[in-house]
Formats: structure tokens, sequence, C-alpha cells
């Protein structure tokens, strides 16, 4: 349904979500600003993670692209169609060509069903198939991609039965079933043991080479999006801070914030010379931003050049950084002094 | 197929089967005094008048047949028109029982519904109806059954719809929130992405997990609206025409039986309701412990 390798299957343009919330010590609501302006292009059969901390907004923006929330602004262009303005049955009618893995096995499966129910829904759902026994044969073959063999005898399995990797794994064939150009999957291995995340992941890259299907992948371990994805968008407080090839942004990081990400990731080798930042502080309120950039207030950089105002004052774009394939950006006024520690 | 066996390994532990709910029940004490009351009852309403002799409606031939007391003939002696009491009992558990469970019936269609209207869909929805509910919930329902009846005429379909009309709000509020913690299941954006729409989410997302809650609080229900039931004919608005406990009572008290100590005719409509109602009660609250993990107690 998609043209060449460079169609975008999704682009996200100034997206923001907002919840109304409680503060402590604050009387009525005030606003908080998950996702705060946040543009992304996922081209077909591309892997894009989107890579940040707990509470920065990442799964807010993967709601927002299911349309399982309301955004605040912006525009969700999935294949040419903006998805914001759709209601009812017309969104309905879009859904099968975006689907979702959610991350935890153990809450989206309905425990009530067989798997095979489980996996044959979307297309009941969908109208697809010609009969029950069609639909049957569907599902068994999607089972079987997932790596759920015997299909037959899995499919008869409750899903209450499975472990986490095995119902996981239902929850691929449900989704794939459809054919969809896009999968938005939600820290899909995050739940599951470290053992298990391995045969997850090579199920979900099969079906990326074989059904040629896009991945927006959300993530908060960068190291587990450089293996899996071809680029990565670095979130912070509901705002893309970085994005770039996953070689590029994990060997030569231009934000501060994305250094201090990978200087933490553990390597064997020493070669990238073992000088870690941690971070101090925690990720500010999404309901108090912080002004100019609004990383500042944790800047390891910002201290360094001695607290310039322009961070403080002017909330930097994204601006291109040299480099070899291009495409690497990072909102950072200075990008070029990263070099100097 | 051996091989096959070896290859699934640890897959293939056999699974405990859940016992029933009707298991459950069985196994318990209460659960299972209310079940054997509510089989008796039941038996008693449906088989009963059509075996026992005598018609209800029969008056007696003389003055001679007024008030007699139980007897091998009359098991339960004669009203104060020489009617056969023990044909009015099983009679009146007939009416008791069906307006009892016509009116849970009603209570229940408009109490789930509106219940998970306003869990799923929230916002203005969930304002309005539990506004309603609320409403309905502390206004005083017997004057106003009185006003209704009073109003709209004495016979069963009006104090059925009369009774139901006001039993369901409790089953309203416990529905919705219910319902508001199921939608937040995962399974239901999951539902909505795979292009479900509201009403397949509600009916194969959210209704199954509701089902035995409905059922507990249904069976709870249905002594509520017996003795509502009985309330209204005892204070006569209920249907002339037909005989209930409540009527019995209504016209025992009316004419005199009380004083004259004719026992045999207030004391067994009287029993009927409380055990019926007690039935009921064993049973509603049973199945809600069996069907709840969080009430079961011990294991």
């Amino acid at each position: 349904m998609t043209g060449g390798p460079a169609e975008p299957v999704l682009s996200v343009e100034g997206l923001e979500v907002h919840y109304r919330v409680r503060v402590p010590g604050q009387r009525g609501k005030v606003t908080a600003r998950a996702v705060d302006g946040v543009d992304l292009v996922v081209h077909a059969g591309e892997t894009l993670a989107l890579v940040g901390e707990s509470g920065s907004g990442k799964t807010s923006i993967a709601n927002a692209v299911m349309r399982l929330i309301e955004p605040a602004a912006g525009r969700i262009v999935f294949d040419g169609i903006d998805l914001v303005p759709l209601r009812g049955r017309a969104l309905r009618k879009m859904r099968p060509h975006f689907q979702m893995i959610f991350q935890d096995p153990f809450e989206s499966l309905d425990p009530r069903r067989t798997v095979l129910d489980t996996v044959m829904e979307p297309l009941v759902i969908n109208g697809i198939g010609e009969s029950a026994d069609d639909r049957r044969k569907l599902a068994l073959v999607a089972l079987a991609r997932a790596g759920l063999t015997p299909p037959e005898r899995m499919g008869a399995r409750f899903t209450h039965q499975l472990s986490g990797g095995q119902r996981q794994r239902v929850a691929i064939a449900a989704a794939m079933i459809l054919e969809p150009a896009l999968v938005v999957a939600d820290e899909p291995v995050s739940m599951l043991d470290v053992s298990l995340r391995a045969g997850i992941l090579t199920v979900m890259a099969d079906m990326r080479d074989r059904l040629g299907v896009a991945y927006l992948f959300i993530t908060h371990d960068l190291s587990l999006a450089w293996m899996f994805a071809d680029r990565i968008a670095v979130v912070y407080l509901g705002r893309v801070v970085e994005e770039g090839t996953s070689a590029d942004l994990i060997d030569s990081p231009a934000h501060p914030y994305t250094r201090a990400l990978v200087s933490v990731i553990p390597v064997p080798e020493t070669s990238r010379d073992a000088q870690r930042t941690v971070l101090s502080g925690e990720t500010p309120n999404p309901s108090a931003i912080p002004s100019g950039c609004r990383f500042h207030t944790r800047c390891p950089l910002y201290r360094e050049l001695g607290e310039p105002a322009r961070c403080r004052e002017v909330d930097p774009m994204l601006a291109e950084v040299h480099s070899v394939v291009g495409g690497h950006r990072a909102a950072c006024h200075f990008i070029d002094q990263q070099g100097v520690s | 197929m051996t091989s096959d066996q070896a290859a699934q390994g640890i897959d293939d532990i056999e699974y405990e089967k859940p016992p029933s709910n009707w298991t459950l029940l069985w196994g318990d004490r209460m659960g299972r005094w209310g079940i054997i009351i509510l089989v008796v009852v039941t038996v008693l309403a449906v088989f009963g008048p059509m075996i026992w002799p005598f018609d209800p409606a029969a008056v007696g031939e003389d003055s001679s047949s007024i008030f007699q007391p139980p007897s091998s003939a009359h098991w339960l002696g004669t009203d104060e028109l020489g009617r056969d009491v023990f044909s009015q009992f099983l009679m009146g558990a007939r009416i008791s029982l069906f307006v009892g469970i016509m009116a849970t019936l009603i209570a229940t269609v408009i109490g789930a519904g509106i219940g998970v209207m306003a869990g799923f869909f929230r916002g203005p929805v969930d304002s309005a109806a539990m506004g309603v509910t609320d409403f309905f919930l502390v206004v005083p329902a017997l004057p106003l059954m009185i006003a209704l009846a009073a109003i709209f005429g004495q016979n069963l379909l009006i104090v059925i719809i009369v009774i139901g009309a006001l039993a369901w709000p409790r089953t309203a509020r416990i529905v919705r929130s219910q319902t508001l913690s199921l939608r937040e299941r995962q399974f239901v954006p999951r539902a909505r992405s795979l292009g479900a729409s509201n009403a397949r989410i509600i009916r194969t997302n959210i209704t199954p997990h509701l089902l035995a809650l409905i059922v507990a609080n249904t069976i709870l229900v249905v002594a509520g609206c017996i003795l509502a039931e009985a309330t209204l004919s005892f204070i006569g608005l209920g249907d002339p025409n037909r005989i209930s406990w409540g009527s019995m009572l209504h016209f025992g008290f009316v004419s005199g039986a009380v004083g004259r100590g004719a026992w045999w005719y207030f004391l067994p409509p009287g029993l009927g309701i409380l055990v019926v109602v007690l039935g009921f009660t064993l049973v509603g609250q049973s199945f809600e412990r069996v069907t709840n993990p969080k009430m079961r107690g011990g294991a």
C-alpha cells in the first residue's frame, strides 16, 4: 500500500498531547504538556525507535498515533491521510493498517478467550476472510509465523494458560494478521524475562523482513533501540531532542541528554573512554516545563559553559548535525561545543 | 505423536479447570440452604395450584365454613369467606415470585444498561446518568410507589413496572463502578485499535466480565422486589384480582383475622415472604462471595 522505501508511512507534525492533572498543594487542575510539539517520520519498512525515560511522553505519542487518545494539536498523517479529524466508521476503516503491540501481555489479552479466537478476532472485527474456516487457516498461519508451534495445539489454549513470552507472541500474531503497514510497539519486551526478549525481537524482525512492516518502537532502553532500530528519536519532556540513524546517534551523540544516556550504556570495550555522565535530579513535571531549553535544569553542558542565558530563555529547535549519512538533528544551542569536555 | 509431545516439554502441563460457580455455590453452606429453599418454593408455586384440589376463589357454602381452623381437608383452614387458605397460599407464592422476578428483570435491564453506559462513556453521559440514579436512590421509594400505583391503577403489569422502575439504582451504581475499572484494562484499547466499535467493545469485552456481578446483584434485587410487592399489596395497592402473599396479609388484616386469632390465615403468607426473601438473600450473598475471589475466605 506504500510506494518506494523513501515514502513516509507515518508522519507526525506538531503533535501535542495535554492532560488535565491535579498538582498537590494547588487548587484545581493544571495542564500537563505530556507531548509538546513532536515531529516524526517513519518510512515504509523502517524501524524508528522512540527512546525516553518514563514520563517523557513516549507512550502518549504512541497512544496518540494509534488514535487511542485525542491530541491537543498536530497532524498524524498515515499513508497520506490525516487521522486526527477522522471519527467513527472512517477511523475504524483505517485502523487495520496500523496496529499496536502493547506493553503488558497479561493485561492486553482477554483471559477468557482461546488463543485461536484472540488471533481470529481482528479478522472477525474487520470482516476479513470468506468463512470461519478461512479465518481459522489464516490464524494458524499467523500463529506459526509468530513462533507458536504447533499452531493447532497452541490455538486451543486459553491465553491465561500461556507464559508472558507466549502471550506476547499471540499479541504479535493478532496484530500482524491484518498485514498492517505500521506497528506501534510500546515497550513490547519490558515486561518479559530477559531470556525471552531475544525471541520476541527475532519474531518482530522476521515480520519486518517478510511483511515489510514499519515499526514505531517505544522503549526506555537505548541499547535495545540501537540493536533493533534503523533510526532513533530521543524524547525528553514531550519533545524530540535528537534524532538520527542508530549508528550516528550512538557513535556521535550531539545533544547533552543523549550523550548522558549513551555514556551509561554498558559496553565491553573501552574505546569510548569510560567517562560516564550520570544526570542529577529527576525529569521535571510536564505541568511545569522549564523555560528556554527544557533540559537546562539538568544539563551538564549548561553548567560547564557557565550557565548561558540563552539556554534559559530560548527554546532550541532541531538543527542539522554534521554526519556522514545526514538526517542527524539535535535541539541544542551549543551542539558545536560538545567536544570541549 | 510421542516426539511431538516430547517437543512440547513443559507446555504439556495439564491445567486444572477452575470449579464452576454452581459447584462453589453448592459447596457454600449458606448458598446450599438458599438453593434448597428456592427450589422447594418454586416447585410449590409452579405445581402446587395444579395439584391442590381447592379453587382459591371458591367461597364457602354457609357461615359455618368461615374461619375454619386447619383440618385434614383444609390444611390451613379457611378465610372470612370460607375460601381455602392453603390454595391461596400456593397461588400467592406464584404471584409473589412472578412479580418479584419480572420486576427484577426490568430493574436489571435498566440498571445494567445505565451503569454500563455511564461507566464506559464517562463525561457528560456519566454525569447525567448518575444524576438520575442518585435521584432515584435517595427518593423515598415507598411513597413514590404508592403514588404511582394509585395514579396508574391496580393491575399486575403496573405493579411490576412500578417496582422494577424503582429497584434499579443500586444495580446501576455497582455496574458502573465495575465498568469504570474494566474500561481501563488494556484489552479495551487493544480491541479499539483492532477496529472494534464501542458497541462491539461493550458487547464482547465489557459485558462478559460483568455477568457474574450482575447475576449476584440480580438475585439480591429479587428479594427486595418481592418485599415491595408484598408491601404494595398489603396496603391495598396490588392487583385486587390476584392473590399474592401481600394481598393475603391485607385481607387477613381487614377481615379481622388477626383479632380473631385466626393465625392460619396471616401467618403462612408472612412466613412465606420471610423464607423466600431469606432464600434469595442467601443465594445472592453466597454467589457474590464465590464469584468475587477477594471475598472468598480461607484459601
